[in-house]
């Protein structure tokens, strides 16, 4: 029997939920917590500038290893200021516990000072949360927390915890250690043997893989049935990494931005067997017209994403891995030479990146180039926009969670603490940034934690001195009307940065040169690289939003009939 | 009342604490679900409450069912169809105030 408060009994059930390091920013409504935080031996604190940046890095901690990430904030403003990062984490199913002070209970309810209504703004963005009215919930409701937040279909969890609860002293018997997770369970077994005989007798058959492979660790199996069955395999933005770039049966990202080859190869297949994924209006293009041809195999492990948007002729619903381990077995290993063959004369006819695209100062060219510097080992984050598409497009990703993304939620200002937190929990690798000098002025300011920390973090801006996908779609469907996409002040990032402390390289004046992006990208510590890039480079093909993926503009042979 | 028209009622056990009644009837009002009566008692002991929800949704309503029994705090779901009557004398009540 130990006596200690709320907040102490807090922080230490975090402790035996084996957590490390949490992001966040103290203030009136939390700081019980931030004094117990203080003692705490084994986790260590990251002060971030904003709370949306400390939402963001436990997001990059729990996208880049997959176990959850813990942040905490104030009440009040604290509360509003996470929650984009929170509702983010919410739409691309990742396990983030967010703890936020709450006033004392006895203000609740009064307009009190810094007091808004948490529990009732994060219901429609989290997986669940909790309001907690006394020290006794606190074990079993943290516990709860974590066991929520991973089982199944990941997401984020909030606990609010009220400014008296965290100073209510009570005694505490021994705390249980974390309870081991409930084992995901698999689907039917008849399920599994139409879901056989359909792949067996398909001819021209596309893995759809979204974020689901690389949650529920699936992408090695999966590669058995790229391998061995013959199955080419197209990602969403979340799937990326589940099958490497480098296997000729990939295909890459379909819809909005996809190669023109792989949305037409969508058009023609017979067989969808999508695994993990939503079947996201991204990705789809209008429903009605996605995979016209197509019967539809559809795993998950959430119910409710099944015959969503699109009836499935078979539904496995389950752990994906599970699943797709039973469902292996059953199926005859093929080579589909002619359904390859024409995938193969698509590619060749449609290219997505041509030579001339490719040279470094160029956007495809500079993120290949950044690619092969820093190699397979990096961890690639993105901000939202032009420069997001283009690294989805053509950066050759070859693992899991090696690119972290704002998906679902398309937040700017994801890029900067995202990679923060990356660093935060993979101290060994590299973590390269690309973002826009649009998204970088939302959370600018963690420049500031990225120095503190000495993270290994390189920016790049890829700078239009423009809102780029914005500006693209007026130019392309607002009659080339411009408005309030472009910048009037040209920012100079390099002295901001070094105004944080930060070293920084500027191409503004001189062109990009190899040798200094690669010396910018192998010194040690945090670094800003600013590269200008072209208004008028766009990001092609497009499917224009709400057109089926049949319609495509822009991109090398848009001319050409298929 | 429309008598054409024919309910659907979608009966829960649910954890009896301040937060349900919002996260149930947020998930009808964002996703756009027709929600038109609705009836929440309390059981004996306080842990639980049992609730009855009316609505008009055949066209989705596998779709609502799932999207209900995501909710961390519904322990039980179950329907019925042609069930208009369950509130018929409620609804008596209220007509005659």
């Amino acid at each position: 029997m130990t006596t200690m408060n709320g907040a102490e009994l807090l922080i230490r059930m975090l402790e035996v939920q084996g957590i490390t390091i949490i992001t966040g920013i103290p203030g009136g409504a939390n700081l019980p917590l931030y004094d117990a935080l203080r003692a705490s031996t084994t986790i260590r604190h990251v002060l971030a500038r904003h709370e949306q940046g400390a939402g963001f890095a436990a997001q990059g901690m729990a996208r880049s290893t997959g176990s959850p990430g813990v942040c905490i904030a104030t009440s009040g403003p604290g509360a509003t200021n996470i929650l984009t990062a929170i509702a983010d984490a919410y739409l691309d199913s990742v396990p983030v516990i967010c703890i936020t002070g709450q006033v004392p209970k006895s203000l609740i309810g009064t307009d009190a000072f810094q007091e808004v209504d948490t529990y009732g703004m994060s219901i429609p963005i989290t997986k669940h949360n909790f309001l907690i009215r006394s020290a006794d919930e606190i074990p079993a409701t943290i516990a709860r927390a974590f066991d929520i937040a991973l089982s199944g279909r990941p997401g984020p969890v909030l606990v609010d915890v009220p400014k008296d609860v965290q100073q209510q002293v009570i005694e505490v018997e021994a705390l249980e250690t974390a309870p081991p997770r409930k084992s995901n369970a698999c689907c039917g077994k008849e399920e599994i043997v139409r879901a056989a005989a359909m792949i067996n007798d398909a001819s021209k058959p596309i893995l759809y893989l979204g974020g689901g492979v690389i949650n529920s660790g699936a992408a090695d199996v999966v590669r058995s049935y790229v391998d061995i069955c013959g199955l080419p395999a197209t990602m969403t933005l979340m799937g990326l990494g589940a099958v490497p770039s480098s296997n000729p049966r990939a295909l890459g990202m379909l819809g909005m931005h996809a190669a023109r080859s792989t949305n037409m190869a969508l058009e023609e297949c017979d067989l969808l067997i999508a695994a993990g994924v939503r079947f996201d209006d991204r990705a789809t293009g209008k429903i009605s017209e996605f995979c016209p041809n197509a019967d539809v195999i559809h795993i998950d492990i959430d119910p409710s994403e099944v015959h969503k948007l699109r009836r499935a002729n078979v539904a496995l619903i389950g752990d994906l891995k599970v699943c797709l381990e039973e469902l292996l077995p059953l199926l005859q290993p093929r080579t589909r030479s002619d359904w390859h063959g024409r995938i193969a004369e698509l590619k060749e006819r449609f290219p997505l990146a041509v030579a001339e695209s490719l040279i470094p100062q160029k956007p495809y060219g500079l993120i290949r180039k950044v690619a092969e510097v820093v190699g397979d080992e990096a961890i690639i984050t993105t901000d939202v926009g032009k420069h997001q598409m283009w690294t989805a497009q053509v950066y050759p990703f070859s693992r899991p969670r090696q690119f972290l993304t704002s998906g679902g939620l398309g937040t700017m200002g994801f890029g900067l603490p995202a990679a923060i937190g990356a660093a935060l929990a993979n101290p060994d690798r590299l973590v390269v940034c690309f973002s826009g000098d649009g998204s970088l002025q939302m959370n600018i300011q963690e420049l500031a934690t990225a120095v503190e920390n000495r993270l290994d973090i390189k920016i790049i801006i890829f700078n239009n001195n423009s809102l780029g996908l914005v500006h693209q779609q007026q130019n392309l469907f607002y009659d080339g009307q411009v408005f309030a996409s472009e910048y009037a002040i040209d920012i100079d990032f390099a002295a901001i940065a070094r105004g944080f402390g930060m070293q920084a390289v500027d191409f503004r004046f001189s062109p990009l040169a190899s040798n200094l992006l690669k010396d910018a990208l192998l010194a040690p510590g945090p670094c800003l690289i600013n590269v200008p890039i072209d208004k008028s480079e766009e990001v092609y093909p497009m499917v224009p939003p709400g057109a089926a993926n049949s319609t495509m503009i822009g991109g090398f042979a848009a001319d050409i009939k298929n | 009342m429309d008598n054409a028209r024919e309910g659907i009622l979608i009966e829960l056990t649910v954890s009896n604490h301040p937060g349900v009644m919002s996260h149930i009837c947020g998930l009808f009002s964002r996703r756009a679900y027709n929600l038109e009566k609705i009836l929440c008692f309390p059981r004996p002991g306080g842990q639980e409450s049992k609730m009855w929800l009316l609505v008009e949704e055949e066209d989705r309503l596998d779709q609502v069912l799932k999207q209900i029994d995501k909710l961390e705090d519904v322990q039980t779901i179950d329907y019925r169809r042609n069930s208009r009557g369950f509130f018929l004398q409620l609804e008596e009540m209220v007509e005659r105030l």
